[in-house]
């Protein structure tokens, strides 16, 4: 113990002053909300008084056949969703890094700004973009096919149930591309000359080098994108409601558990809104993404080597 | 850097691949921008030629301008989108301080309790805002969107900063301490103007999903007078589902702002980036 502890300060009114803001926002509108979302899962609206059910809207999810079997299609076309991006977006993403990364490179900027670019727009651009790019009314994707010999190839992919969802999610991949990008061009910049240098005295280049220098030095950035991606999917609302609306057509096939927790929360069309089911579903979205991200913190992370310079 | 790395054919064929992914990122905003400026019928002839003094026709824009209140929506993205940015960053910047700067008993487990939320998304919490925000009357009103968007965005915004402020040197703050400086002046007059860079990632990180967010204006603020650029231009295409004319302009008028935003701040995010935490 320092002498600094045994003398007993005086309270040190700065610290609380800096932090209360921060803390009084974040635990009244995001820790307060939460914890409202999973004590309001065990309740049900019964003549209009909330009642408290235990755990009885978790067996309606998973016993009743009409909220399970959408609950189920849901989690699966979800993890699809996140598969696509796992391998699509992010070996692209680390792809461009890498030859963005490449010493010399001219207009090295001006790529990073323009595939960034997709990023920054909202869900409602990207997605009527696309539906329109992908219209067989207005044609410039089959125009696009048949220049390159494959018109054959091309189908209302948006429309047809079985490729819809693959469509939304490269769609997805295209547009956030740039976020793995730009993380694993940060983590390879900061790679020390000396290590390439060294590499490059035992007569390791390119190709090689990338692979067993350069990989494993940015494996921890990979590990942050990967969860990120799957909180980022598992979360994903927008891209679906505003390419396909909340039904998640064609007949549910792209249907998320950002969508299905939409229209239990507030209804749509034939179905009525119920808070508590939303309540529900979001408390298992909760524990799937709190899952996903133990599993990372525990399994993958503690197991990555981290290097310092 | 060695001649290994940079002979001509590898550095052609990394060129190849850079400018055919920009071409992909690129070509659907160019399609969309050129030809909200043309007339309907060379929209469907020729879909991929830009316009000429003979398609040229901004009667899409003048659609736009008639039917939605875009200035008005334009208004509410920007008063929350700055609104949600400033409080950001003062209050993530001043836990931040507190964080890295002071010894005190629980600070790693506040700053545990605040990296939380950047794992779980605040949109799960949603039933609970909205009856917070309809209890207290907030239901469409701006200041609802940025109370949510502030306490969204702070998670992140204290660690980045916390782990940047951890950089600036303690000389130079116990040298304030010497000459007399409060706390709060040694905070805002040398620390915070020395982590610039680090403000602009965050600010972009941040802007970014609050001026795109459907979600939240979607559920707390939809009424006419509180529609978000995001939010109105959602509407307004699903209205307009037809007059491809309108729904391009619109389409163009939601991307610009924040096309010019990015491309200001693109310099001070790449800088932020490549010096900072997210690394």
């Amino acid at each position: 113990m320092s002498s600094a502890d045994t003398i007993r300060r005086p309270f040190r009114w700065h610290i609380l002053v800096f932090l209360a803001p921060a803390i009084l926002v974040y635990t009244a509108f995001m820790i307060v909300p939460l914890a409202g979302t999973l004590q309001f899962s065990l309740f049900r609206s019964i003549d209009r008084v909330q009642t408290f059910v235990g755990l009885d809207n978790f067996r309606t999810l998973f016993g009743d056949p009409r909220w399970s079997a959408g609950f189920w299609n849901a989690l699966w076309n979800n993890c699809w969703f996140f598969i696509v991006h796992m391998l699509v977006q992010n070996p692209v993403g680390i792809l461009l890094a890498a030859l963005l990364s490449s010493p010399k490179l001219r207009f090295a900027a001006l790529y990073r700004t323009a595939i960034f670019i997709p990023t920054i727009l909202s869900f409602v651009i990207v997605g009527f973009v696309w539906k329109l790019i992908l219209s067989p009314l207005w044609g410039i994707a089959p125009w696009l096919m048949s220049s390159v010999g494959l018109r054959g190839w091309f189908a209302p992919w948006l429309g047809k149930e079985e490729h819809a969802l693959t469509a939304l999610s490269l769609i997805s991949v295209w547009q956030f591309v740039g976020i793995p990008m730009m993380l694993i061009y940060a983590a390879l910049l900061s790679i020390p000359d000396e290590v390439i240098e060294a590499a490059e005295c035992d007569g390791i280049t390119g190709m090689a080098q990338f692979w067993k220098i350069k990989l494993p030095l940015i494996l921890p950035s990979i590990g942050i994108i990967s969860i990120l991606t799957f909180v980022g999917n598992f979360n994903a609302f927008d891209l679906i409601y505003t390419a396909q609306g909340a039904l998640a057509g064609p007949n549910f096939s792209t249907d998320i558990l950002g969508t299905f927790l939409y229209r239990a929360f507030f209804g749509f069309q034939l179905q009525l809104g119920d808070p508590n089911m939303g309540a529900t579903i979001a408390t298992m979205m909760f524990f799937i993404i709190l899952a996903g991200v133990c599993v990372y913190l525990f399994a993958i992370q503690t197991r990555l080597r981290r290097y310092q310079f | 850097m060695s001649r290994a790395t940079s002979s001509p054919l590898r550095s052609t064929a990394a060129h190849a691949v850079l400018i055919a992914y920009t071409i992909i990122a690129l070509f659907p905003v160019l399609l969309i921008v050129m030809n909200s400026f043309k007339a309907r019928n060379a929209i469907f002839r020729s879909p991929l030629s830009p316009p000429t003094p003979d398609t040229y026709d901004p009667v899409g824009y003048t659609t736009v301008m008639a039917q939605g209140d875009f200035l008005l929506y334009f208004q509410n993205s920007l008063i929350v989108t700055v609104g949600s940015l400033f409080f950001v960053i003062l209050f993530g910047a001043m836990a931040a301080f507190a964080l890295s700067e002071y010894r005190f008993r629980g600070n790693s487990l506040t700053g545990l309790y605040l990296a939380l939320g950047i794992m779980i998304p605040i949109r799960l919490g949603t039933v609970a805002i909205l009856q917070m925000m309809v209890a207290s009357g907030l239901v469409n009103t701006l200041t609802a969107l940025v109370l949510v968007y502030t306490a969204q965005g702070l998670p992140l915004c204290v660690f980045i900063l916390s782990e940047f402020m951890k950089t600036v040197s303690d000389d130079l703050k116990n040298a304030g301490r010497i000459d007399g400086l409060s706390e709060y002046r040694i905070f805002f007059r040398l620390v915070l103007p020395l982590v610039r860079p680090a403000m602009a990632t965050v600010a972009v990180f941040t802007m970014i999903p609050i001026w795109n967010d459907l979600w939240f204006p979607l559920i707390l603020a939809p009424s006419e007078g509180t529609k978000t650029v995001t939010l109105g231009a959602q509407i307004f295409i699903g209205q307009f589902v037809t007059n491809w004319n309108a729904v391009l302009a619109a389409l163009s008028l939601a991307i610009l702002p924040v096309l010019i935003l990015y491309l200001v701040f693109s310099r001070q995010l790449i800088r932020g980036i490549t010096s900072g935490a997210v690394k």
